[in-house]
């Protein structure tokens, strides 16, 4: 019964829908790369960079919105490195984002070293503060969760609206869709497969890393190494569990959200002190391996996915 | 532009763009190290140094090295057959795990028979831990890389769990810590009194008998076959998936059997940070040997040499050892860019 009292709290869909804004911007990204038919695995390293660089802009002295500007320029490069390597060289799309992974991650740290080299605690900045949006916010239930969250959580929102629209009301998306379902057909158009897909990297990257500092500039007010805790992962996961679709990510990503809001809760009740509390940790990751397994049956995955797309060849 | 493949490449061509690519990435790490203040030069001999200066230090580097040519060796055999097993983190604590339970006690096996049943049991281990994962892709067509990747994760926080219960050492003094293996259990040392163990010929053995596999019998031909191109290995009537399983589980079992190294040859008992992951280096060792058994032993020492180096030379020159990952990840990205550079010709059109 516990746990029942705890689905009906505010606070708890407040937590679940905060925790699901920083995988809604990350999803998104990654999605916007694999319907272009990149599979981008920097997405962990793109978060890390993200988080680092929205966090030190604004410790810096810029403005919270200008933070996640270069927050999102710095995943743009990132996006820029990984698809020069994938799209026009053809490189090994799981190689290709180990290795950005890595180099984003590894970078990150040694920069935070080069800012703060004798800093102990990282120092805090005045982060992104809950706004409640006047008279939605006092609803029962849903105004606390939905309507008093940081500006950052309406973004994330507001982008699965305008990622939707894109890829499915502009021709700009259709051309996204094609290429990566049939490259050749865009090709045909006379437009650049190259450029759509290198253009799709980039900004999905960017939409990575303000994922990323949503963890520094929203969640919470400073930066800490290992804060993006496979939630890359988690992201990739989501994309395929929302069958390539923005909505049905966003879908995935709340869902997730609540049940690692309700496992953090659960271990604070009777049924939580009987059983290790790595059980609840494990569960996200073995219920992502579920959702991939059920999901595939349906296989939507965009047809043209991880493979290089050569004028030459046909 | 595009590419154009390259009938016969040149023997310069082949090896020169991937020694291009170690020394850009060289270059690069300069580049950082003055940025971080240091001389570049002194930076890079005290990576040289720390890592090869003296016997302790190349002792040390060879003994980091064990793991990395195990992972390695797992990760090259996978990615051969284009089986993208990542979760060779999970496989080594898997055979870590096994050598633990079995070597405190479990098994009271006479001393030269111990170490060999121990060493197989880890491979079973790692094995069946990537049973799951391949089965996950063959029967349903669930991608590895991201399978893979979880259940490191979830072996992880397995053995954390383990190690605050069951496995937990009540000589650690609160910590999460197994007890220790048996003296029998212990790999000896190569010469008495110095680190270096027999872990160390293990690796070297493995690497040369996956090069045996690889070049000397049907599975290797068929491995190759069905990482080269999956449809025609099919239509030549080689079972894809047979291959794929087989792949997979010599995969988890080297990969394991650097768990299996590590404990019984080094540290003696299990802990968390067992493995600051050897796991995910050991696909960075892969791929700077360009996927060959043998040169994964030589990229191992590398990557090993750039660790080691590496904290001695952040000690004495103040820059992050953070440089050590960078310079890996760089290494990386250059060095499958080499590798295609030398396979094809970009035509500008």
């Amino acid at each position: 019964m516990e746990i029942l009292d705890i689905l009906l709290s505010a606070s708890f869909w407040a937590a679940a829908i905060r925790i699901a804004s920083p995988l809604i911007f990350a999803t998104l990204g990654e999605l916007i790369c694999e319907r272009a038919g990149v599979l981008n695995l920097g997405i962990e390293g793109i978060m890390v960079a993200g988080a680092f660089a929205g966090w030190m802009a604004v410790y810096s002295g810029t403005g919270l919105w200008m933070g996640i500007g270069v927050a999102m320029a710095v995943g743009m490069l990132f996006g820029l490195l990984h698809s020069t390597l994938t799209v026009p060289f053809g490189l090994s799309q799981h190689v290709v984002g180990l290795g950005v992974t890595l180099l984003a991650t590894s970078a990150t740290y040694y920069a935070y070293r080069l800012a703060l080299p004798e800093v102990t605690s990282p120092p805090k900045i005045e982060a992104f503060q809950p706004y409640a949006i006047p008279g939605l916010s006092d609803l029962p239930l849903i105004g606390p969760a939905l309507f008093h969250q940081t500006p950052l959580t309406y973004a994330a929102f507001l982008l699965v609206l305008i990622v939707s629209f894109t890829l499915y009301r502009t021709p700009l998306g259709l051309a996204v869709r094609a290429a990566g379902e049939n490259p050749s057909a865009v090709a045909a158009q006379g437009l650049s497969v190259t450029a759509i897909r290198i253009g799709a990297v980039i900004v999905g990257s960017g939409f990575m890393a303000v994922g990323g500092a949503f963890l520094t500039m929203s969640a919470f007010d400073s930066f800490f190494f290992e804060m993006v805790n496979g939630r890359g992962w988690i992201c990739i996961a989501l994309v395929v569990f929302g069958a390539w679709r923005p909505g049905k990510a966003l879908l995935g990503a709340v869902l997730f959200a609540a049940f690692d809001a309700l496992q953090i809760r659960v271990q604070q009740t009777s049924l939580g002190t009987a059983v290790p509390y790595q059980i609840f940790l494990m569960a996200p990751y073995v219920l992502s391996i579920l959702a991939l397994v059920l999901v595939s049956r349906r296989a939507e995955v965009p047809a043209a996915l991880m493979v290089p797309f050569n004028k030459g060849e046909r | 532009m595009r590419l154009e493949p390259i009938a016969n490449p040149t023997l310069p061509r082949r090896l020169g763009l991937p020694a291009l690519a170690i020394v850009a990435t060289v270059v690069i790490a300069s580049l950082l190290a003055m940025i971080a203040g240091g001389n570049p030069f002194s930076v890079l001999g005290l990576i040289l140094d720390g890592a090869f200066g003296s016997k302790f230090a190349i002792l040390e580097t060879l003994n980091r090295a064990t793991p990395l040519i195990f992972t390695g060796l797992a990760a090259a055999v996978a990615f051969r057959a284009k089986f993208w097993n990542i979760g060779a983190e999970a496989q080594l604590y898997a055979g870590a795990l096994i050598t633990v339970v079995l070597g405190t006690g479990l098994l009271a096996w006479p001393s030269p028979l111990l170490l060999p049943l121990l060493a197989l049991s880890a491979v079973i281990a790692g094995a069946i831990l990537l049973l799951i994962p391949a089965l996950l892709k063959t029967r349903f067509g669930v991608d590895e890389v991201v399978t893979t990747l979880l259940f490191n994760f979830i072996f992880l926080l397995f053995i954390s769990m383990l190690l605050e219960g069951p496995l937990k050492d009540p000589m650690g003094m609160g910590w999460p810590k197994s007890a220790r293996v048996l003296p029998e259990a212990r790999l000896p040392r190569i010469v008495e009194g110095l680190r270096l163990h027999w872990g160390f010929g293990l690796a070297i053995l493995s690497a040369i008998a996956i090069w045996v596999i690889q070049t000397r019998t049907t599975l290797g031909y068929e491995m190759r076959a069905v990482g080269n191109n999956p449809e025609a290995a099919r239509f030549a009537g080689i079972p894809v998936n047979a291959v794929l399983m087989k792949t997979a589980l010599l995969s988890g079992g080297l990969a394991a059997l650097a768990g299996f190294s590590e404990v019984a040859g080094l540290k003696g008992s299990l802990t968390l940070d067992l493995s600051p992951g050897f796991g995910y280096t050991g696909i960075i060792v892969a791929m700077l040997a360009l996927l060959n058994p043998i040169g994964v032993i030589f990229a191992a020492l590398f990557v090993a040499g750039i660790f080691v180096g590496a904290d001695s030379m952040s000690r004495a020159a103040n820059v992050p050892t953070y440089l050590a990952d960078i310079m890996l990840a760089t290494a990386l990205l250059l060095m499958v860019l080499a590798i295609m550079l030398s396979r094809f010709r970009v035509v500008r059109d």
